[in-house]
C-alpha cells in the first residue's frame, strides 16, 4: 500500500505525541519529587532534595515498603509454581475443558479488581473465618499473578516444542533427569521474567489489597492512598510515588532483556 | 534460540547407574511416564484447587451473599434468600444513574483508547524496522507497570489549580478542567491506553503486508484499504484490547475518588457498602453488575476470536 508522505508524517506525529502523553505524567511525578513548592506549582521555581531526605526517614513509608516486598515475594513464589504447572498441563495435553481452564486463569485479571477483592474478603472473613492479615494479601495476589507466569512459561514451551525432551528421553534419561537437565534450563529465563513481572504486578496492586489487607498493615500503594489527601504529606507522597515508578519499571526492563516472549503479550 | 542443529543446550550424559537416593523418585518418574492422564491430573491439581475451588468458590459465595440481607438493627448478615437488594438496585434512581454513568464512562474510555491506539499501533507495526518495533513495544509496555495509583495521582497533581495542564492551556486562554467526570474519563483513558495499543499492535503485525499491497494494486485509497481490509482483520485485536479498557474502567473506584470530585461509580458504591455502611450483601449485589456485564461481553466476543488475542 502506498501512503502519501503527508499521511505518513501525520501518523508518525501521532505515535510521537502518544508516547509523549504516556510518559509525561510519569516525568511530572519524578520532577515534582524535587520541586521545592509544596503545592507543586508549575513550572518548578526551585529544586530541592529535602523531600527525598524526609521520605527516607519516614517510618510509615519504610514499614510499608517492607510489607510490600514480603507480600510480593511470597505471592510470586506461589504464582511461579502454580503458573508453571498450569502452563505445562495446557501446552502439553489436549483435553476436554482446556479452553475453560485458560479462561479461568485469565479471570482474576479480566474481572474488575473490586470483584476479586470483595469475593476474597467475603470468603476469608465469613466463609473460612480467617482474620485478614499479610497471609490473605499473599493469597489474593498469588491468584492474579498466576496468569503472568503462566503466559511467560506457555509462550516459551510453545516456542521450544518437545524435541529436546524427546531426544533426552531417547538417550535414556528418565522424566526427572530430563526436567532437571533439559526442560528447566530452557525455561529458566522465562521463569525469571515471569517472576519479575508477577512481583511488579503485586508490588503496585491496590484494589484487591484494600480488601484483603489486615488492619494496621500498609503496603506502599495503600500508604500513598492513605496519605494522599493530607496536604502536608504531599511532597513525601510524591517521593514515594517516584520510587514506585522506578521500582516497577526496572523489573520490566530486566524481564524484557531476559525473555523475548514477554514482548508480545502486554501486561498479561 | 538460533541454532539449527538439534543439540540440547545442556546435553544429558547417559546415566547408567542412577544415584541410590534418587531411586524412589526415579521409579515414580517412570511410573508417571507411562500414565499421561495421571501426569496431567497432577499438573492440573494444584492450579485447579487454587483457581477452580478457592477462587471460583469465593465468587460463588459472593454471588450467594447478594441474595441475603443485613439486619437493620444488629448489622449482622441474615442468611435468608431475598431479591430485595436487586429490587433496590433496579428501582432506586440513584443506583440506576450510577450504573449508567459507569457504563457510559467505560464505553467512552474504550472508544477514546481505540481511536488513540490504532494509529500508534499501525505506525509501530507497519512503518518501523524490527529493531525499532521492539524498542517501541518496550516503551509502550513499561509505563503499564508503573503504579496505577501513581499515575492517577499524577493526573490529580497535573489537573490541580496551578498545575501543568493549567500552564499548558493558558496560552490558548483555557483553564484546567479541574476534578470531575471529564477528569475521570481522561485519567482512565490514560491509564488503560497501553492495554489497547499492545493487542492492536500484535494483530497488525500478524496482518500480512501483501494484503495491503493487494488492496493498493486493486486501486484502494488508504482510507478504503483501512476500512475494507485492515479494520475487519484486526477487529478481534481491538476487541481484545477493549476487554481490558472496559473491564478495568467498570470496576474502578480509586481514580474517580482521586480526580472525580464528588462523582461516584459502581465501585464506590461497593466500597462504601463494605466499609462505612457495613452492608456486605448489598455490596455483593452491586458487584454482580460489572461481573454480569463482563461475562456477557466475554461471551459475545468469544466468537470473534478476541480471546486468542489476549
Amino acid at each position: 500500500m502506498t501512503v502519501s508522505r503527508t499521511t505518513r508524517l501525520v501518523l508518525f506525529g501521532a505515535l510521537v505525541l502518544g508516547l509523549g502523553v504516556i510518559y509525561f505524567p510519569l516525568l511530572v511525578v519524578l520532577l515534582n519529587s524535587v520541586n521545592a513548592d509544596t503545592t507543586f506549582g508549575w513550572p518548578p521555581s526551585e529544586l530541592t532534595l529535602e523531600w527525598w531526605r524526609r521520605a527516607i526517614g519516614n517510618e510509615g513509608a519504610r514499614s510499608a515498603l517492607w510489607t510490600s516486598v514480603r507480600a510480593g515475594l511470597a505471592a510470586t513464589s506461589i504464582a511461579l509454581v502454580l503458573g508453571t504447572m498450569a502452563a505445562f498441563a495446557l501446552q502439553r495435553y489436549r483435553f476436554f475443558g482446556r479452553d475453560s481452564i485458560s479462561l479461568l486463569i485469565i479471570l482474576p485479571i479480566a474481572l474488575p479488581g473490586i470483584v476479586t477483592g470483595i469475593a476474597l474478603n467475603n470468603a476469608f472473613r465469613t466463609v473460612l473465618g480467617i482474620d485478614l492479615g499479610l497471609f490473605t494479601v499473599v493469597v489474593a495476589h498469588a491468584t492474579f499473578c498466576i496468569v503472568v507466569v503462566f503466559n511467560n512459561v506457555i509462550a516459551r514451551l510453545r516456542r521450544l516444542g518437545g524435541n529436546f525432551e524427546e531426544a533426552s528421553m531417547d538417550l535414556g534419561a528418565n522424566g526427572l533427569t530430563t526436567f532437571r537437565l533439559v526442560t528447566f534450563p530452557m525455561l529458566r529465563s522465562a521463569l525469571l521474567a515471569g517472576g519479575l513481572l508477577a512481583f511488579a504486578l503485586s508490588f503496585d496492586e491496590i484494589i484487591v489489597t484494600t480488601f484483603t489487607l489486615g488492619a494496621g498493615l500498609e503496603t506502599l500503594p495503600i500508604w500513598i492512598l492513605n496519605n494522599l489527601f493530607r496536604p502536608n504529606q504531599a511532597p513525601v507522597v510524591n517521593v514515594v510515588a517516584a520510587v514506585l515508578i522506578v521500582a516497577s519499571t526496572v523489573p520490566v526492563y530486566l524481564a524484557q532483556r531476559l525473555s523475548g516472549d514477554t514482548a508480545s503479550g502486554g501486561r498479561l | 534460540m538460533t541454532t539449527t542443529t538439534p543439540t540440547p543446550p545442556a546435553p544429558t550424559p547417559p546415566a547408567p547407574a542412577p544415584p541410590r537416593r534418587g531411586r524412589a523418585l526415579d521409579s515414580a518418574s517412570s511410573f508417571l511416564r507411562r500414565r499421561p492422564r495421571l501426569r496431567l491430573g497432577l499438573l492440573l491439581s494444584a492450579p485447579m484447587l487454587w483457581l477452580g475451588l478457592a477462587y471460583l468458590g469465593a465468587l460463588a459465595a459472593l454471588f450467594a451473599t447478594a441474595f441475603w440481607h443485613t439486619d437493620s438493627f444488629t448489622g449482622q448478615v441474615v442468611r435468608e434468600w431475598t431479591l430485595e437488594n436487586f429490587r433496590t438496585l433496579f428501582t432506586d434512581e440513584v443506583y440506576r444513574t450510577i450504573t449508567l454513568r459507569t457504563i457510559g464512562i467505560a464505553a467512552l474510555v474504550t472508544l477514546i483508547d481505540a481511536v488513540l491506539a490504532f494509529p500508534m499501533a499501525f505506525v509501530m507495526a507497519k512503518f518501523c524496522s524490527p529493531r525499532a518495533q521492539r524498542i517501541l513495544v518496550i516503551a509502550v509496555m513499561t509505563p503499564l507497570w508503573a503504579s496505577y495509583l501513581v499515575k492517577a495521582y499524577s493526573w490529580r497533581v497535573m489537573l490541580s489549580g496551578n498545575g501543568v495542564i493549567d500552564w499548558l492551556l493558558a496560552p490558548f486562554g483555557l483553564d484546567s478542567p479541574g476534578y470531575g467526570l471529564l477528569a475521570t474519563v481522561l485519567t482512565l483513558s490514560y491509564l488503560w491506553l497501553p492495554y489497547m495499543i499492545l493487542p492492536i499492535y500484535a494483530g497488525l503485525e500478524r496482518l500480512p503486508a501483501s494484503l495491503l499491497d493487494a488492496a493498493g494494486d486493486l486501486g484502494a485509497r488508504p482510507w478504503r484499504a483501512f476500512r475494507s481490509v485492515v479494520l475487519p482483520l484486526t477487529f478481534p485485536a481491538i476487541v481484545a484490547g477493549s476487554i481490558f479498557t472496559f473491564s478495568l474502567s467498570l470496576g474502578d473506584y480509586i481514580s474517580v475518588r482521586i480526580v472525580g470530585g464528588a462523582n461516584q461509580m459502581l465501585g464506590n458504591v461497593v466500597y462504601d457498602n463494605i466499609g462505612a455502611a457495613n452492608n456486605l450483601p448489598f455490596a455483593a449485589t452491586v458487584a454482580t453488575v460489572p461481573v454480569v456485564i463482563m461475562l456477557g461481553y466475554l461471551a459475545a466476543v468469544r466468537r470473534t476470536g478476541a480471546l486468542d488475542n489476549l
